[in-house]
């Protein structure tokens, strides 16, 4: 096979009938060794744009949060007409409706949610759209409903499981948009349409799901060519510049998150592969640097504006309403070369042209072999704008690759071969009063009695005024995880079902591998609460403070007791021991669609929520006050400095937590020396 | 042997090159008056280790080290507990590390020059921190002379000890313009200086007072200014 659009790429495995985006990069993209000093300013069109952005942006905050929103369009891949900021500026075009800061109407995740995401903000949804919602279309959140148990709805009430994708899109599912650039939408539908055929044989129903998922993903396709016909555009070739290259691939993205109003909706690892683009293109004499960093601003400027509809609960959860539209950048190459090319500093420099911003969420590959001029490229930026995350590619690459990006913050995934079921958190702290309650809820009331909610079975409780025996808390907390764990891979099990059944990602899902491999991502919160509960357990002394029920509701502590986050391994092996106990756990548990499991610890900002639902725990912490995020020592806690700190987190083992192991960390720049 | 010490910073940027582990011993016989650590004064205070114990601690740390840091002695006053600081530098040397002392040379004496050799011998570099110039001036702010001081600081010039002079910048009390003038010719008489350090005063020890119910001395005393910084290090010589 080949297109006049391959001319002058090196031939490979990638042209040769089969979809490979990582063997054309390995074979055509040019590593670069070098400093800034090459990369251009904005453009005056991209400045006028960018300006018309601000304008609008600062009408949304005005009008609370929401500027306008789609009330009676269903959105899906070809539900509106063509949308401009400005038309004869845009490089790149392609909005989400019909018209800029306009949020789509997405109800197949749940049409209760839609509703009230509406009404939050002032807006009726259309009756008729309600009406088909409710009478005639089922959602996910409504399969999740059908089917859950008493004992996972108390569970969810209670918040030992919380945040759960089941009245909103699981999101983190990453396309592998450069697809739609290389190789165009017909040739990726050929070769599904052969995908399908060679599924035959006994119709069991996972045969019988994948067939019609196959034919799912067939029409999406179909459908972003409508898409980007109504741009004017013919996606059904492989694109021929850069430009087109750019446009392509976002127009991939563009339907996904038309299709999804995901929790996280991430977009690859794409500069390097634009980089052999842009590279071809400047060699050819028909684009400039000035030009090639114009495209990657406007490129960059649509996905700043990448908007959803959402209630507030939601926002508050995540502190702010953020997409997560993570861009992964550099690494290195398993061959030894660096996979940085001028394109990671192009987008990096978005940061300077267009100013910094969360959106996206522009993530550095981190490697101690990266090349200098990147590292201090890097280092500069962010002190100049705060707006990059780092991620450890020596520790990711002999796992993943060299040709993975990461979902939401931490999750990593091989870019088109992997995706995930997202599975929010288990909030470990509350097990352990969990543990010591036989699981009734410190805070939750049973509607009907009025006394605490017993959310297990009828566990045995803790007996007796202390100080709490650190071997029977210890073995009533393993019991209560092995019945937690149970009951969140079970729910998660449920949830994924439905959201494939009701709110397939048939595009996101159309641009992978057919043969997928799906992690089943389940994660924990109050790791350190947890950690050092039982540290104070065992070296101080905890006595039990119980109200009239007989229900513990607080502790007395006497001694001092190592905290995680000194360095300290006695109370470090706690948490190292917590994080392995519960994975096993999860990992003896049957998981949906042979996903494999995965955890991770990385509560960036929702630990605050949890901390709300959570009662005094033995370690001091008073209930409602904040879990610690992520992996991260409790606050205050480790006294020792941050290296002590740092430490004491690097020890929790990531091949149990693959899924990402978050810690928040900041620092002055006078604490990092002085002067010089 | 063990000592009594304060506190520990895993990751000191401040006390001499490179990232450093910083161990901070509890005890000093001077009251300065800008002391921001007020609670590392007592000698009987503080919380006992042996220098194996503290040496693994900062051994812990190695990897770390690798860009000319190392470990840094602070205080409190290290040359009150000489040889449980002997013994800790011997064992992180052994291991490789380097090791500094952070101290103000008031236990040195011109009469017993050679009680610290031992201390010398497996120190790579003293951290000496001039707190006056002049003698009455350094009284008034500290409680004692500096002549020992000072007697320490051409002691080491004399053995060629790799030193690094610090000064703290107080507004109307160690800023003066011919006291810095005096400083810096001082200064110039030793031939073992590879750093001066100008560090500016603050206030942040102010809260620490108050929580030991004690009056802190300099209250309303404010940072030096950016241009009363430049001035010094101008003075003294620094880029």
């Amino acid at each position: 096979m080949t297109y006049k659009a391959w001319e002058g790429f090196v031939p490979g495995k990638w042209s040769d009938d089969e979809v490979n985006v990582r063997d054309f990069i390995q074979r055509n993209y040019t590593p670069y060794e070098g400093d800034d000093s090459f990369l251009e300013g904005p453009t005056e069109a991209t400045q006028k744009l960018w300006n018309e952005i601000l304008d609008l942006s600062a009408k949304e905050r005005a009008a609370g949060g929401v500027l306008k929103a789609d009330t009676k369009i269903v959105s899906t891949l070809t539900s509106h007409k063509a949308g401009y900021i400005d038309k004869d500026l845009e490089k790149i075009v392609g909005l989400q409706t019909d018209e800029p800061f306009k949020r789509a109407l997405q109800p197949f995740g749940g049409i209760k949610m839609a509703e009230q995401a509406l009404n939050m903000y002032g807006y009726e949804i259309d009756p008729q759209v309600k009406e088909i919602f409710t009478k005639y279309r089922k959602t996910h959140n409504d399969g999740v409903y059908d089917a859950y148990t008493p004992e996972m709805r108390r569970a969810r009430t209670a918040h030992i499981l919380t945040g759960l994708p089941d009245t909103y899109g699981r999101g983190r599912i990453v396309g592998d948009y450069r697809r739609v650039a290389l190789y165009g939408i017909d040739y990726l539908i050929a070769q599904k349409q052969k995908d399908k055929l060679n599924m035959d044989g006994d119709m069991t129903p996972d045969k019988i799901r994948d067939r019609e998922e196959l034919s799912e993903q067939i029409k999406a396709l179909n459908d972003l060519k409508t898409m980007a016909a109504e741009y004017g555009m013919d996606i059904s070739r492989p694109a021929e510049t850069a430009q087109e290259a750019i446009q392509w691939l976002y127009f991939g993205y563009l339907g996904a998150i038309k299709d999804q109003n995901g929790a996280a909706m991430s977009i690859g690892r794409n500069s390097t592969f634009l980089d052999i683009y842009i590279e071809r293109d400047i060699k050819r004499g028909i684009l400039t640097e000035k030009q090639a960093q114009e495209l990657i601003d406007q490129f960059v400027m649509k996905l700043r504006i990448v908007k959803f509809m959402r209630i507030k609960e939601y926002n508050e959860l995540f502190s702010g309403d953020p997409t997560w539209v993570t861009e992964s950048i550099g690494g290195m190459g398993v061959d030894g070369r660096t996979l940085v090319t001028k394109s990671s500093f192009r987008i990096l420099h978005t940061l300077s042209n267009l100013g910094p911003a969360p959106e996206p969420n522009l993530t550095v590959l981190w490697s101690k072999n990266l090349p200098l001029g990147f590292k201090r490229f890097c280092a500069k930026t962010s002190i100049a704008t705060s707006a990059i995350q780092y991620e450890s590619d020596d520790l990711m690459r002999p796992e993943m690759g060299d040709d993975y990006c990461i979902a939401c913050c931490v999750s990593c995934m091989r870019v088109g071969k992997d995706m995930q079921f997202f599975g929010a958190r288990a909030n470990l702290a509350k097990c352990l009063l969990y543990a010591i309650n036989g699981g009734k809820d410190e805070l939750t009331k049973d509607k009907k009695t009025g006394k605490a909610l017993q959310v297990s079975p009828m566990y045995a409780p803790v007996l007796g005024d202390g100080p709490l025996d650190y071997n029977e808390v210890i073995q009533k907390y393993e019991q209560m995880m092995d019945w937690l764990a149970g009951l969140y891979v079970n729910t998660l099990n449920l949830i994924h079902y439905m959201h494939d059944k009701y709110s397939y990602e048939a595009l996101e899902m159309a641009l992978h591998d057919t043969q997928v491999r799906r992690f089943f991502a389940t994660g924990i919160a109050g790791l350190s609460c947890a950690a050092d509960s039982l540290s104070a357990i065992k070296y101080a002394k905890v006595y039990p403070i119980r109200d009239e029920e007989g229900l513990v509701t607080d502790f007395r502590i006497e001694g001092d007791y190592p905290k995680y986050g000194n360095n300290d391994d006695r109370v470090d092996q706690i948490a190292v021991w917590l994080v392995k106990t519960f994975m096993n756990k999860i990992k003896s548990h049957y998981t949906y669609r042979q996903s494999v499991p995965t955890m991770s610890i990385l509560t960036i900002t929702s630990n605050v929520v949890y901390g709300k639902k959570t009662g005094n725990t033995p370690d001091g912490r008073r209930a409602g006050q904040p879990l610690a995020p992520g992996a991260n020592p409790m606050h205050g806690r480790d006294s020792s400095g941050a290296l002590a700190s740092l430490e004491s987190v690097a020890k929790l083992p990531y091949e149990y937590s693959r899924d990402g192991i978050s810690n928040t960390f900041s620092v002055t720049p006078a604490s990092l020396g002085k002067d010089d | 042997m063990t000592g009594r010490i304060h506190s520990f910073e895993s990751f000191g940027t401040v006390d001499g090159p490179g990232i450093r582990f910083v161990v901070f011993l509890q005890g000093c016989p001077m009251r300065c008056l800008y002391c921001h650590n007020p609670d590392t004064w007592v000698t009987g205070g503080g919380t006992e280790y042996s220098a194996e114990e503290v040496a693994a601690r900062a051994l812990k740390y190695k990897n770390y080290f690798a860009g000319g840091g190392g470990v840094t002695v602070s205080g409190g006053e290290p040359m009150l507990q000489p040889q449980f600081v002997t013994q800790f530098f011997t064992i992180v040397k052994n291991a490789g590390v380097s090791t500094a002392l952070d101290t103000s040379g008031v236990m040195f004496n011109e009469a017993d020059p050679h009680a610290y050799d031992g201390l010398l011998a497996v120190t790579d570099l003293v951290l000496l921190d001039i707190k006056h110039i002049d003698d009455y001036q350094h009284q008034r702010l500290t409680g004692h002379s500096n002549k020992n001081i000072l007697a320490f600081a051409r002691y080491l010039s004399d053995m060629d000890k790799p030193v690094w002079i610090r000064h703290v910048l107080v507004p109307g009390i160690t800023d003066d313009d011919n006291y810095l003038h005096e400083l810096k010719n001082f200064i110039s008489t030793l031939k073992n200086v590879q750093k001066v350090e100008v560090l500016p005063y603050h206030s942040m020890g102010e809260v620490k007072y108050n929580k030991l119910g004690m009056d802190y001395p300099l209250h309303g005393t404010k940072p030096p200014s950016p241009e009363r910084i430049k001035n010094a290090k101008e003075i003294l010589k620094i880029q």
